[in-house]
Order: C-alpha cells, then sequence, then structure tokens
C-alpha cells in the first residue's frame, strides 16, 4: 500500500505504524464533569465500518508526522491523508 | 533418446541429468518434462490421494502431476513442476509421493478402496470414535499426507528482496506482452516486462505458425533485439508475478540461479516489489481438459502442451498419437505433429459437423476410456455406440482455452462468463490499474492478442499522459477456435477433473448429491482446486460439471477466483536475507566491544545487546560471577552501560505543561536541575512505563524510558504533542543512540567521578541526591550527570556523546582501580533493583496499575494526565494487591517468579489466590532467594507467612512478607 503523505508524497506503508480510528484525536476533558463515562467511550468503544475510515497511522521509519488517512476498508483505496496536527487544529475528527 | 527435427533446444550441447537415480541426457533450452519425454520417461509421478501413476499433463506452471524433488542435500526441493524446471547440467531429480519404486508403489492400494475415499471421506470417517483422533487417525493420515519431503536442513542459498518502479509492468512475454512492450518501450514510458519462462515468447515458440511469412520465433527474436536496446525497458525473465496488492504493487519472484547447479556468488531467487503507475496482465490462457473415465493415464495430456513439446522441444510424446477435442486447436496439434513425421493415429472430434484439417482420420465421437497403467497403450472411441480401442501412446485432449484471470482476480475481481467463448474472462474490479490483453482477456488468435496487447499499452500510456502509437504488428493466424462445448464423458468409472488432488467426475456428482452445491461447498467438500496448482487445469471444468447436475447455466453456478500466490513462493525468498541474525537489526550499545574484550556473556534485550555479566577466571558458574559483582557494587563501585533506555529530549515553552499530561505524576513543578521519578498510564489507567524526567533548564526536559518500551514510548509522546494537544508549544526527538549512558554506583562512585570531572562540585550539598546538571569531563568532554541510583547505593548516571562512550568506560575503569570499581551486567543490575525493590517490566507488565505498585498518591488529581480518569474507575479503585517483598522462612528454600501466594492452609485454587510472584532472584545481600509479588492486603501482612505454590510443579514454599526494600529502607545510601 503507498499512502499519499501531505509533505513527502506517496510513501509505502511499511514505514508506517498503524493506530486506528481517528476519533482518538478527539479525547475527551479530563477534569470535566462526568469525564469518566466519556473516557470509557473514548478508549473502549470504536466504529468499524465497511467503508470510508478515518484513521491514525504514524510515519514511524520516516518523518515522524501522525497522519489521518482516509480509506476505504473494502477496497483499500486512499481518498486523502492530512497532518493530524492539522486536523486537531481545525476541531478534531468529526 | 528421441528427438524430432527443429525446436530451440540446442543439440550442439548436451546436459546430463538424474530421475529417480537413473541418468539421462537432454539439451540446454529443455525443461525437465521435455528432457524426460525426450527419453521416453512418460511415468513422472503419483497422484495425491489414490497413489495413481502419473505422467507429464501441460508444458507450463500450471501442470498438476508432473512434480519432482529436485536437487538432493539441503537444497533437496520438494513440489517442483518438471514442467518449469529449466535442465542443467548434473540436475537431480526424483519422483515423489509413492512409497517403494516409482512403478510399483505400495500405497497404490488405496486406488483399490477408491469407494471409501470419495469426497469428504475425511470429514465423515475420522469424526468417530472422538478418542482416536489424536493417537491414531491424525499421525496415520499425516504420514501418508503431502507430497514431497523437505530435507530439514537449513537453507543454504542466499536469496535478497527488492523493490523496483515503473510506469507500466507488462506480465506476460507472449505475443500481447511483446507487443504491449514494444508500444510502450518505443514510447520512452519506464517498463518491466517480466516472464516466468527462461525464454520469451510465451506460446508463439509452442506454435508452428508465420508472423508476417517467417517463423514466429525469429519476430520474437527481433522484438527481443530491440526491447534489449531500450535503455527505459527492463526484462525480467525467468520472473513469476505472482500477486496483485493495493495501490498498484505486484509481488514477484524473479529465481535468479534456479537454472544452476549451485548459485555461486549469486542470490538464488530475489523477490522483487513491483511499483507500476499501470500494468498490463498478458498471462495468456490455460487450456483445459475433458474427464473421461481413466483420463489420468500417463501419455494423455493437454493437446496444447503436446504440440509445444513438438514444436518448442522437438519431443515426441509417443510414436503414436491420438487427439480427442472440442474445437479446431486440436486439429491443430494433429498437423504440426504429423509435419514433424509423428504417426496420428486419428483425431476425435465431438462435433459432428468437423472437419478434417489434413491427412490424418477423424472420428466422429468421443474417447470414453484409456488403458495402460504406468503408460497409455489405447484409447476407447465411442463414435455413435459404436466402439472401438485405438492403440496409442499419448492422447492430446483440447477442450478450449480458460483465459488465465489469475491476477486479474487479485483485488476482489469477478470473472464473468462469454458465452460465445464459452469460458471466463477478466470483469469489472479486480486490481485498480491493471488491464487486461491478449488470450487473457480472451483474445486468443495471435492476431487479434498482438493487437489487443498493443492497444493495452496505449490504452494504460494515455491514462498516464505519455503518448504511444501501438506499435506495427507482423501479420498473423486469426483463426475462430469453432468450439462446441463438451464438459465430460458420460459413463461409467472415474473421470478424473483435478488430477493433483485426484477429484473426480463423480465426487462432483456426490457433492451434489449431499447438497454441497455453492462453488464454495463444493471446493471444501472434495478438495477441488485445494493443491498447488490451485486447480487451473480444474475449476472451470467442475464448474460447468455441477452446472450440469444443478441445471443451472454455469454463471449462475458460480465463478472460480484465485488468490495470490499464482504460483508457489518460498518461504526463503520471503524472508530474503531476513533470517536467522537478520531478522532485525542488531544494537550494540557504546560498549559492546569493550564488554566484549573483558569476556562479558552478552543477553539480547529486544533489539539489543546488552552485557548479561562479567565472568573472571576461575568462576564456574553465572551465579558466582553475578554475586560477586552486586557485593562488589555494594561495598566499592560498580559500572554498567545503561545506554539501552530510552531517552527522548523535550523542549519548548510548554514542556513542563506537555509532560504533566504525559505523566501521571506532576513534572511542571520540577526545578531545574533536579530529576524525578515519573510514572505513565495508558489511557485505560494501567501502569504503562517509568523512568526519570530531568530538568536540565526552564524549557528543557530529558525523559527515560524502559528498554522495552523506548520506541512505543516516543511514539506515544508523538501521538499526544500531535493529536491531543498541537497548540503547546513543545518539541520531542528520541535521543537513545545519541547519549552513552554509564551507571557508577557504590558507596565510592562520588569519588570515582570526582576523578574524571573538570573542576565540578559533587559535594552532597552542591549535588544532592535527584540533582542534575550539564558538565564537561576528562578535559573537556560534554556530558550530563544525573544523581540517581536503581541500585540503592549512592549512584549517578552518566552519559556522554555515544562516540566517547567506551573511553568513558575505559577512563572510569582505570581511575576506579584502586576503589575495587568492576563493571556489571544486566543479572547483577536485576538483582540489586530487586533487592531495593524497583519496579521493573516484570511488575510494570500492563496488568498492574499504579496503587499496585504502590504508587497510587502519585497519580495525579489535580491536573488531566492520561490513563489518570481511567485509574480511578471502580474496579481498578477496588484493587487490593499490592507490591511486597517475600523471603523464604527457610532461606535454603528458592523463590521462582511466577509462583502464585495463597493463605497458609488454604486450598491451591483461583478462588483463593491472593496474588503472584513477579520477580525472583538470589540476593547475595540477604543470604537467601528473596522475591517481589503482587498480594491481596500486602501492606496489612507484614510479617505474615503465606504459601507460594506452583501446582504444575508441586513446588510449595512458605514466604514471609516484608516490605519490599531489603536494602537500606531508608533510603540513607542514597542521599548521603
Amino acid at each position: 500500500m503507498l499512502i499519499p503523505h501531505p509533505l513527502l508524497g506517496p510513501r509505502d506503508a511499511q514505514e508506517f505504524t498503524y493506530l486506528g480510528d481517528a476519533a482518538l484525536l478527539n479525547r475527551p476533558d479530563g477534569m470535566a464533569e462526568g469525564a469518566e463515562a466519556a473516557f470509557a467511550e473514548y478508549v473502549y468503544l470504536r466504529d468499524n465500518p465497511a467503508g470510508v475510515h478515518r484513521e491514525l497511522w504514524f510515519h514511524e521509519q520516516g518523518d515522524r508526522s501522525w497522519l489521518v488517512v482516509t480509506r476505504d476498508t473494502t477496497t483499500h483505496e486512499i481518498l486523502g491523508a492530512e497532518l493530524a496536527r492539522d486536523v486537531k487544529l481545525k476541531g478534531g475528527a468529526a | 533418446m528421441t528427438r524430432l527435427t527443429g525446436g530451440l533446444i540446442d543439440r550442439a550441447r548436451s546436459l546430463r541429468f538424474t530421475f529417480d537415480g537413473r541418468t539421462y541426457s537432454g539439451h540446454p533450452g529443455d525443461t525437465l518434462a521435455s528432457a524426460l519425454l525426450a527419453n521416453d520417461v512418460r511415468l513422472m509421478g503419483r497422484s495425491f490421494k489414490y497413489h495413481r501413476p502419473r505422467g507429464v499433463f501441460s508444458a507450463g506452471s500450471e501442470e498438476p502431476n508432473a512434480l519432482v524433488e529436485l536437487r538432493s542435500g539441503a537444497r533437496k526441493e520438494p513440489n517442483t513442476r518438471a514442467t518449469v524446471a529449466e535442465l542443467y547440467d548434473g540436475l537431480e531429480a526424483a519422483s515423489q509421493n509413492h512409497v517403494g519404486p516409482l512403478g510399483f508403489d505400495l500405497l497404490a492400494v488405496n486406488d483399490l478402496f477408491s469407494s471409501f475415499f470419495a469426497a469428504g471421506f475425511y470429514y465423515k470417517t475420522f469424526m468417530w470414535p472422538r478418542a482416536f483422533w489424536e493417537k491414531l487417525y491424525e499421525p496415520a493420515i499425516r504420514r501418508a499426507a503431502g507430497l514431497g519431503s523437505l530435507s530439514m536442513q537449513p537453507d543454504p542459498d542466499a536469496y535478497d528482496k527488492g523493490f523496483l518502479h515503473c510506469d507500466l509492468l507488462v506480465i506476460g512475454g507472449g505475443a500481447a506482452g511483446l507487443a504491449a512492450a514494444l508500444t510502450a518501450g518505443r514510447a520512452g514510458a519506464r517498463v518491466i516486462l517480466a516472464d516466468e519462462d527462461f525464454r520469451l515468447g510465451g506460446r508463439l515458440l509452442a506454435e508452428s505458425h508465420a508472423l508476417d511469412d517467417a517463423p514466429a520465433t525469429e519476430w520474437v527474436a527481433r522484438a527481443e533485439a530491440e526491447l534489449a536496446t531500450l535503455p527505459n525497458l527492463r526484462i525480467l525473465r525467468r520472473t513469476t508475478v505472482f500477486g496483485a496488492f493495493d495501490h498498484g504493487v505486484y509481488g514477484a519472484v524473479e529465481r535468479v540461479a534456479d537454472h544452476l547447479p549451485e548459485p555461486g556468488r549469486q542470490v538464488r531467487q530475489t523477490l522483487w516489489r513491483i511499483t507500476a503507475r499501470r500494468a498490463v496482465l498478458a498471462a495468456g490462457a490455460i487450456e483445459r481438459h475433458i474427464p473421461f473415465r481413466n483420463n489420468d493415464r500417463p501419455g494423455i495430456m493437454l493437446a496444447g502442451a503436446m504440440r509445444a513439446y513438438a514444436n518448442r522441444w522437438a519431443v515426441r510424446p509417443a510414436k503414436r498419437v491420438a487427439i480427442f477435442t472440442n474445437n479446431d486447436d486440436g486439429h491443430r496439434t494433429a498437423l504440426d505433429l504429423a509435419a514433424k513425421g509423428v504417426e496420428v493415429a486419428a483425431v476425435i472430434d465431438s462435433r459432428p459437423d468437423a472437419r478434417a484439417q489434413g491427412q490424418y482420420r477423424l472420428v466422429h465421437g468421443l474417447v470414453d476410456n484409456a488403458k495402460g497403467r504406468l503408460g497409455l497403450r489405447g484409447v476407447e472411441i465411442d463414435s455413435n455406440g459404436r466402439k472401438e480401442w485405438l492403440d496409442c501412446g499419448a492422447l492430446g485432449v483440447a477442450g478450449g482455452w480458460n483465459p488465465n484471470v489469475h491476477l486479474a482476480s487479485h483485488h476482489r475481481g469477478r470473472p464473468v462468463w462469454d458465452e460465445a467463448l464459452q469460458a471466463f474472462v477478466p470483469g469489472e474490479g479486480g486490481p485498480c490499474g491493471l488491464i487486461i490483453a491478449g488470450a487473457a482477456k480472451g483474445q486468443g488468435s495471435t492476431a487479434a492478442a498482438l493487437r489487443s496487447g498493443a492497444e493495452a499499452a496505449a490504452e494504460a500510456l494515455a491514462q498516464l499522459g505519455i503518448e504511444a502509437r501501438p506499435a506495427d504488428l507482423p501479420a498473423a493466424e486469426d483463426a475462430p477456435a469453432g468450439l462446441r462445448p463438451l464438459w465430460h464423458v458420460p459413463g461409467k468409472g472415474r473421470a478424473w477433473v483435478d488430477f493433483q488432488n485426484d477429484v473426480t467426475v463423480k465426487d462432483i456428482k456426490l457433492a451434489h448429491q449431499e447438497n454441497m452445491r455453492p462453488v464454495e461447498h463444493l471446493k471444501r467438500w472434495t478438495t477441488l482446486g485445494m493443491a498447488t496448482d490451485q486447480g487451473k487445469t480444474a475449476n472451470v471444468t467442475a464448474l460447468a460439471v455441477m452446472s450440469e447436475l444443478t441445471g443451472k447455466p454455469i454463471p449462475e453456478t458460480g465463478t472460480t477466483i484465485f488468490r495470490p500466490p499464482y504460483s508457489g513462493v518460498s518461504l526463503s525468498v520471503l524472508g530474503g536475507g531476513d533470517t536467522g541474525a537478520h531478522f532485525r537489526p542488531r544494537r550494540l550499545t557504546p560498549t559492546h566491544e569493550w564488554a566484549r574484550a573483558q569476556g562479558a556473556v552478552f543477553i539480547e534485550v529486544g533489539p539489543w545487546m546488552r552485557a548479561q555479566y562479567f565472568p573472571r577466571p576461575g568462576e564456574t558458574h553465572w551465579r558466582q560471577t553475578v554475586d560477586r559483582e552486586v557485593l562488589a557494587t555494594r561495598k566499592g563501585v560498580g559500572i554498567c552501560d545503561v545506554t539501552t533506555l530510552g531517552k527522548v529530549d523535550v523542549q519548548g515553552a510548554d514542556a513542563g505543561e506537555f509532560l504533566d499530561r504525559i505523566y501521571a505524576n506532576a513534572m511542571k513543578s520540577l526545578k531545574v536541575g533536579m530529576v524525578r521519578y515519573g510514572l505513565m498510564l495508558r489511557e485505560d489507567g494501567t501502569a504503562w512505563d517509568d523512568g526519570t524526567c530531568a530538568r536540565l533548564a526552564e524549557d528543557h526536559y530529558v525523559v527515560t524510558t524502559t528498554t522495552a518500551q523506548a520506541g512505543p514510548v516516543y511514539r506515544q509522546m508523538e501521538f499526544a504533542r500531535q493529536c491531543l494537544w498541537p497548540e503547546l508549544d513543545v518539541q520531542l526527538i528520541s535521543t537513545t543512540d545519541a547519549w552513552a549512558q554509564i551507571a557508577v554506583a557504590g558507596p565510592n562512585a562520588r569519588r570515582l567521578l570526582e576523578r574524571i570531572v573538570d573542576g565540578f562540585d559533587l559535594s552532597n550539598a552542591a549535588f544532592p541526591f535527584m540533582a542534575c546538571a550539564g558538565l564537561t569531563v576528562c578535559g573537556g568532554l560534554r556530558a550530563r550527570l544525573f544523581r540517581i541510583s536503581f541500585s540503592g547505593e549512592l549512584a549517578y548516571e552518566i552519559a556522554v556523546p555515544a562516540r566517547y562512550g567506551q573511553a568513558l568506560v575505559e577512563r572510569l575503569m582505570e581511575q576506579g582501580a584502586d576503589l575495587g570499581a568492576i563493571p556489571y551486567g544486566t543479572e547483577a543490575l536485576g538483582v540489586m533493583r530487586i533487592e531495593k525493590g524497583h519496579a521493573a517490566g516484570n511488575e510494570l507488565n500492563g496488568q498492574t496499575t499504579a496503587q499496585m505498585l504502590g504508587l497510587g498518591r502519585m497519580v495525579s488529581s489535580k491536573k488531566d494526565g492520561i490513563g489518570a480518569v481511567m485509574s480511578r474507575r471502580e474496579g481498578l479503585a477496588a484493587e487490593t494487591r499490592v507490591l511486597v517483598g517475600l523471603q523464604p522462612v527457610d532461606p535454603a528454600q528458592p523463590v521462582l517468579a511466577g509462583m502464585h501466594l495463597f493463605a497458609e492452609g488454604a486450598p491451591h485454587r483461583t478462588e483463593t489466590d491472593q496474588g503472584w510472584i513477579t520477580s525472583a532472584c538470589y540476593s547475595p545481600h540477604v543470604g537467601s532467594s528473596i522475591g517481589l509479588g503482587f498480594l491481596a492486603d500486602g501492606g496489612a501482612r507484614m510479617g505474615e507467612t503465606v504459601i507460594a505454590a506452583n501446582p504444575l510443579q508441586g513446588q510449595k514454599v512458605a514466604l514471609r512478607v516484608v516490605p519490599p526494600h531489603f536494602v537500606d529502607p531508608e533510603g540513607g545510601r542514597l542521599r548521603d
């Protein structure tokens, strides 16, 4: 698989470490009221769609960027990749 | 040896080879199969289940029958297809899957009991009695199963992996592939042309018809010569593209030296990962046969293969041959063989209106039986009910051609049924960017294949914005095959569909009767298509038989798709060079060579090699050495390389805030010039990793991690920095390899360090416990000093740029000679940390919490650190097991890690389990074995006796519960 790195162009997927659902960007506030329930959901509940999925890849053998990669899980087609940092600064993964 | 005229073999040279111990000879250009046929050897193997005698069936990689063991000794390679094994001088081959000689296989008795071995036999029979499976059935089946045998020795040859990139990958070097390569190569695109054969040309090498009034091989030679001049085109011969993977990546195996007796200085095979912007699949077609009774007799083969043996290898399959066909292509074989002087007994054509195309006898009818167990002697013809035995030594069967859709179906591409062609052709979907051409697409005539290949390449290049004109092509035959389907000859007896796995028409009927009708069930029930050839010559025929039984058309019955690999790929080449010591990079510490010179024994710690202990002359047991190292460190001073611990440099205005969120405990409040122990949690609240955090400046921290978690912790920190809190001003870099870090521990540690620092005040007042500083040592060498202790002694860790690590250790040893300085390894390190009660990997095993480690109060509730919220949840908060020390009541008794703890007198059961021992060692300081473990309510049970049990080995030891600090519980030594 090739991942279109927003800074480095197409890179072999072997250079990356996979984490999973980009919803992990949306970490609840640990100091807020009801944090425990929010964290239980954050830590344990994930969507596992057959189709378009936004997910986190770490360019561990490369420039150490975390990317949000949009991938169709049924075809492995990659529809885009952004720096996770930019996604988070724009308000997180919807 | 019998050879016909012509052929692409070098008659000037002879190659000697052996088969089953007998010596034969062939020529360069031969395959093992062609050479054996030329030597009139027709019996080449035994079938898998019934051990039926078998001969060669095809002339390519689809071969189901002629599987042999090649070579001997460590290079022995089972299940090699004789049809693609290139002959070399000295080749050794042996038939396989028989007990006794090939001609008289004792296991052929299975054939007599074939009615018991029908489809589903294993599923039905070995179910009962249940207890017989493990002891009786399975060992017996295992002994009889499998085709070849392994050498059981390590592969002596070298393998490699490589990466290639191109605009266009052309898979197959036949008519379509060559036309595609010429088109794309001339247009200047970067092209790779891969073909599994050792000679380009594909089917053109096997045919007699002309291209532009000259033999096809002349055109092939010209095309090849032109391709060789193109710098933008690379030809990979002997290379099988075995799979299409995501995003235009193709896997290919180049058999670099399989055609040589030994690879010499070359690699044996190379695994290529080819990234292609576009690819043309020109893999040709595979002929299908027509099952009839006893159609597996040696000598019965595909008609196209028979023609290939005659035309390409100048081999006649027998003196007198017959052809059984349902299309015009069979007649071509008759004509070619007759032209070479082989006697054609008859062409039996199932089409009532078929006409002879030359001077041979044509019979309208069917072949419905064959005789000759070890080699065909004759076939029985049924011409409208009139039966006749026809003498012949070989029969060519022509049932039509199946486009080779293998790679086209790798990405869930579903082949579709072409009614006109009576075959499956590649459908929609399939690998992205793969364009199918030639016979693989159903464009089987030479003219159509050439045209289709050129057009496919032009289309692919157009998609890439590269202008290409389809290559000018020679005039070629363009005859339709005139096929009228005949899927099998009805009648009694066993008619083979899948030769390698012994699946007959009867088996398919049985599967139908037992309602195993969907293709997927049919396949598993009968094992159809599950052999090493993946049913290349069988699957479509089986589908057709099933379709006949269900009364549904073939496309409604199902389709047959393939997974990678196209043909067998050896584990050796998949491993490439990454085996043994090269499996992963081996990391050496900066003092590795020095430690080796000291006679250190090394141990693998993750990817690192670390000195485990440093034996001295006269020490006969590792314990002696370790005890000495521990005692000498606690008495004088010990030196240990701790470079492998992970180091992360954290800088930025928000570094403190960032680390507050990374650690369970607070770090923002740490004073500059001080170090703090830090505990990291997983977000689920479990304890994860620990280490130290040193603040070198207001905006500069250095974090250390355990050796094992250095990578994952760094990854997590980057995750936190980029994905969770990108608004923080903080930068990270791993510096594990940049600094050599040396622990200097023991009462003489300060005195030793005073001798190397450049006027740095090491007094307790100036540089107290948990202090840190940047300084210079040894007259100007940049260094970092941390007053931290894992051993419980007065101790420091000193870091210098990695390349000075060895010099530093040498200097310390030299300067410390009169202070009792000794090097110690990871064993002594472990003993001292257990004696001191420090947690390590055994305690931080991913199942424990801060509270269990006695560090519950460290988890700050005043800030939002990773894992803090979840660490307070009900289940974890209720946990009462806590880290304690354990000492045997009888000092002679051992303590073993992994033992479980029980109250005295309690039964040893899960319900009464009170905890377990995590770490244990012999403590020379205490004078007995000691352990650390988690014990329920441990804090309140000091002095109590508990039982440590290992029920698996019947061990039981009475232990006293003690605080987890066996050495200097007050910590005075650290702080002096």
